[in-house]
């Protein structure tokens, strides 16, 4: 093409002349985004939220956030004639009564949990390769309100249908405000309009699920790109990849075109799980009503850790001067949730204050050269999982044949031993890992071709690790590590004279010293000897 | 698409690290070709082109039919039974799942065999502005503030600040409203209202409302879920005052249970798990626990309902009941204790009900 067509200059003269944007796409049309399959996790948080936002507003179409009582005279027989709520009427309404109401309220929910799931994926992308650190801490922040403000966004939203099982989350909700030292009985009236359950839940959670929190996300999520598009991408370690520029595809066309197909690809595979995997059936669990449960009941999987460290709670409650403390509540709804959120903020300015390192950083880290790192993350996932997993205990105990309450015990013991022995495996496992990777630019790698001596020995020649793997990995980064060394006159540093001082010191030692460096991996190692001088020899390692 | 073939010549992407080349050694592979007119874009091979333009021409065409059908699907398939809304189902979801399926995958053809292989680098620049431009924002930010006067004039600073501080303060007390102050409400249920005639509130049936004459309520390890009476339907009344009612044989009752609040071996629970306030509803007539399918919290039932297993912290509150002149199970009182999730105020009610006792 020599020229854009017509239709195209007149829109932009037309805008250009008024916004000036000529100036803007002139520093954005050709901008460059690295490329790996890890960066994509992020996008299929924005494209479920994208989803939702859609699906979301159909649904609000027909759907009355009433707790006004209603008789069912819908098409679904089972419920003919039973007394409900017309916010249960109308959502069994949109369910059988509305072409296309169940395929896009089953979309909607599956792309809600594809929303969080996708921004724990994300999220655990960013911290292992340390993405998090300068200058994109307060991208790190957004996104941990980011991931805040979903989970409450599902609680509100799937506590609408106001079935038996959304009923169920809701006491538990309830029990939890009222759990809370002092201002606990004055919340729960204010949310619920006085006693449990009111007639105003519903309608006041379907204003924070469809305007408050959405609106939030929007603009935090606004802020999230446009930080990230300032700011550029992170890449990984790689040939002619440094930490003052960027490598990959232009914005224009090819990163588009990528990014539209995937957000295709996230809409079509939701679309197929709510075409073909059921969920949330409302219509089986009945009304609500505060008298009845059904066995089972499991709320959205990413509430699923805050219900099992209810359950594995021993039962505790402090009593004093006339007032109640119900740790067996209290403790389970905060602490985890306070860990986990908190130490995630915090975890980039600790970093910060362990290594002394205040300097940008582009290259993304491999999980392997931050082992430390690496591990507390290990760690932590261990720590969710298993409480996530005993949300489910009953389901597991009914499976698999194993006592209820043996569950419960083995998740007392399990929330403290299990993180610790996550941290030294992956700790291990990286160490491991960074052997390896010494071991293939000193010693090169299995070339397949087995090769006989004169002398009857075989030996398999080893060739050099190719030139993008090598550069891959010649990509580690040193970690900063605070000096607590003395000075020659036997002086310490200023910063170390303190006790906090010390023991900074030491945790940046143990946190950045490094145990493989790159090169000379083996050279201390004397078993390893003989191979060494195989390898000079002529590139090749002895078979064991 | 990852990061250790960004150099387009050399691209195995099916290659594992640390596993060997097919082609020979890499080092020996450095870029032979690289183009005359743009560095980094690196063109398709025309024949693989046309061969992806008609791929992905193919995959728009599935797209447009797949399209077509969910238009198809809205007009034939209507909706009114469950067969009928599952059918609409599967047709709409299966054609618009197919539509965007192909059309992502046409895209991906499209990008990946007929647009060039880029290898662009462009370059970053450290975030923090330059130090010119901090003094210069610097000196600019005091002297706004020398012209404004507000470091000067006091008097006009804290009349600010002492005018912003109610008007702040302000939508906190407009959300007063959102709900009555809890009082005491926590601490009774309906069971302890005057009925209209006077007599004492019966125990019915939750479900059907059936009063439960005494001598019916026979077999022990029997189990009824119940609700008072004159409230069946009223959900905030239900969600404190349903109980479990239970009978056993008078042997099996132990220190726990209040003799004085059974009525011939018929013990009345709160149905409210006083963990976070599940209905208790499971039962075990064999060893008489009680366990909340929630968090598990397990009671006895044979002994005042206390806990023996999970988070629950306290029994689960006994309710007195007696019979009327009829013979039905009635409230002879009111729970002493409050019944449900334990709230701040809540204080160890059960200790002062013994100390009274």
């Amino acid at each position: 093409m020599d020229a854009p067509p017509k239709a195209i200059v007149g829109p932009s003269t037309f805008v250009d002349d008024r916004l000036g944007a000529g100036t803007f796409l002139k520093r954005n049309l050709r901008k460059i985004f690295p490329d790996h399959w890890s960066f994509l996790l992020g996008e299929i948080a924005l494209y479920s939220f994208v989803i939702l936002l859609l699906t979301g507003t159909f649904l609000t179409f027909w759907f009355k956030p009433s707790m006004g009582e209603v008789t069912y005279t819908g098409t679904y027989a089972p419920l003919y004639g039973v007394k409900m709520s017309e916010a249960y009427q109308s959502a069994l309404h949109i369910s059988f009564d509305v072409r296309g109401g169940l395929l896009i309220r089953q979309i909607h929910h599956w792309a809600a949990l594809l929303f969080v799931g996708g921004m724990m994926a994300h999220a655990l992308r960013i911290f292992f390769t340390g993405a998090y650190r300068k200058p994109r801490e307060i991208n790190w922040l957004i996104g941990i309100i980011l991931l805040t403000l979903a989970l409450l966004e599902g609680l509100t939203g799937y506590s609408l249908p106001d079935d038996l099982l959304s009923g169920a989350g809701l006491r538990i909700t309830e029990g939890v405000m009222l759990s809370i030292p002092v201002i606990g009985t004055y919340l729960a009236f204010f949310l619920f309009g006085g006693e449990y359950p009111g007639h105003d839940v519903i309608s006041r959670f379907y204003t924070i699920h469809i305007l408050l929190i959405p609106g939030i996300l929007l603009a935090l999520i606004t802020a999230h790109m446009i930080i990230m598009w300032v700011q550029k991408h992170t890449q990984m370690a790689g040939k002619g990849r440094t930490e003052h520029n960027v490598v990959g595809a232009p914005f224009y066309p090819a990163f588009m075109a990528k990014s539209g197909a995937f957000f295709l690809f996230t809409f079509a595979v939701i679309a197929l799980l709510g075409t073909f995997a059921q969920i949330n059936p409302i219509w089986l669990f009945g009304p609500y009503n505060p008298a009845n449960i059904s066995a089972a009941s499991q709320p959205d999987w990413y509430m699923g850790f805050l219900e099992g460290a209810l359950r594995i709670m021993p039962s505790w409650e402090i009593n004093l001067f006339d007032h109640t403390i119900p740790l067996s509540v209290l403790i389970p709804a905060l602490v985890p949730l306070g860990l986990v959120m908190t130490g995630m903020a915090l975890y980039p300015f600790i970093e910060q204050w362990v290594t002394g390192d205040r300097s940008e950083h582009h290259i993304a880290e491999r999980p392997r050269n931050n082992p430390h790192r690496t591990a507390i993350g290990i760690s932590a996932i261990t720590f969710y999982g298993i409480l996530w997993l005993l949300g489910a205990n009953d389901v597991i105990s009914a499976n698999f044949k194993i006592d209820l309450y043996t569950t419960t015990w083995i998740g007392r013991f399990a929330i403290f031993i299990g993180p610790a022995i996550a941290y030294f495996i992956a700790y291990r496992m990286c160490i491991g890992l960074q052997r390896k990777d010494a071991e293939v630019l000193s010693h090169g790698v299995e070339s397949g071709v087995i090769k006989r001596m004169p002398n009857g020995q075989y030996i398999e020649v080893h060739t050099p690790a190719a030139e993008d793997i090598a550069e891959h990995i010649r990509g580690k980064q040193e970690i900063p590590v605070l000096t607590g060394a003395p000075d020659g006159e036997g002086i310490p540093p200023k910063s170390a004279r303190t006790a906090l001082g010390r023991l900074r010191t030491r945790m940046s030692e143990a946190y950045g010293t490094d145990r493989v460096p790159l090169g000379n991996g083996h050279a201390h190692d004397e078993e390893h000897e003989e191979e060494h001088a195989a390898v000079g020899a002529g590139d090749r390692k002895q078979l064991h | 698409m990852t990061e250790h073939n960004e150099n387009p010549e050399s691209r195995v992407p099916t290659r594992v690290i640390g596993t060997p080349p097919t082609d020979g050694p890499i080092v020996d592979n450095d870029p032979i070709h690289v183009p005359a007119d743009v560095p980094g874009v690196v063109p398709q091979d025309p024949v693989k082109v046309r061969k992806a333009e008609r791929l992905v021409a193919f995959l728009f065409l599935i797209t447009f039919l797949a399209g077509v059908a969910f238009i198809a699907s809205y007009v034939i398939f209507q909706v009114g039974t469950i067969d009928k809304t599952a059918a609409s189902n599967y047709a709409l979801g299966g054609s618009l799942a197919v539509a965007l399926l192909s059309l992502a995958v046409g895209i991906t053809v499209w990008v990946r065999q007929i647009m060039p292989k880029y290898n662009l680098v462009q370059e970053r620049h450290s975030m923090a502005s330059d130090e010119d431009t901090r003094e210069y924002v610097k000196e600019t930010f005091l002297q706004g503030a020398d012209e404004s006067g507000f470091v000067k004039h006091r008097l006009l600073r804290r009349t600010l600040l002492l005018a912003a501080a109610p008007l702040g303060l302000a939508p906190l007390f407009l959300l007063k409203d959102l709900g009555p102050l809890p009082g005491t409400s926590l601490r009774h249920t309906v069971w302890g209202e005057p009925t209209k005639n006077g007599k004492p509130r019966r125990l019915v049936v939750e479900g059907t409302g059936q009063p439960i004459r005494a001598a019916d309520f026979n077999s022990p390890g029997g189990i009824l879920s119940v609700v008072p009476q004159g409230y069946e339907e009223d959900l905030d009344a239900l969600a404190k005052a349903t109980l479990i009612l239970l009978k056993f044989r008078p042997e099996e009752l132990k220190s726990g249970t209040n003799l004085n609040w059974t009525h011939d071996g018929i013990v009345a629970y709160s149905k409210i798990c006083t963990h976070v306030g599940c209905p208790a509803a499971l039962y075990e007539q064999t060893t008489h626990h009680i366990l909340c399918p929630c968090h598990q919290s397990t009671f006895d039932a044979a002994d005042g309902a206390k806990v023996v297993f999970g988070p629950a912290a306290r029994p689960l509150p006994q309710l007195p009941i007696g019979i009327d002149e009829e013979g039905y199970l009635v409230a002879k009182s009111d729970f002493k204790v409050p019944v449900g999730p334990s709230f701040w105020e809540r204080g160890d009610a059960e200790a002062q009900v013994r100390e009274n006792a």
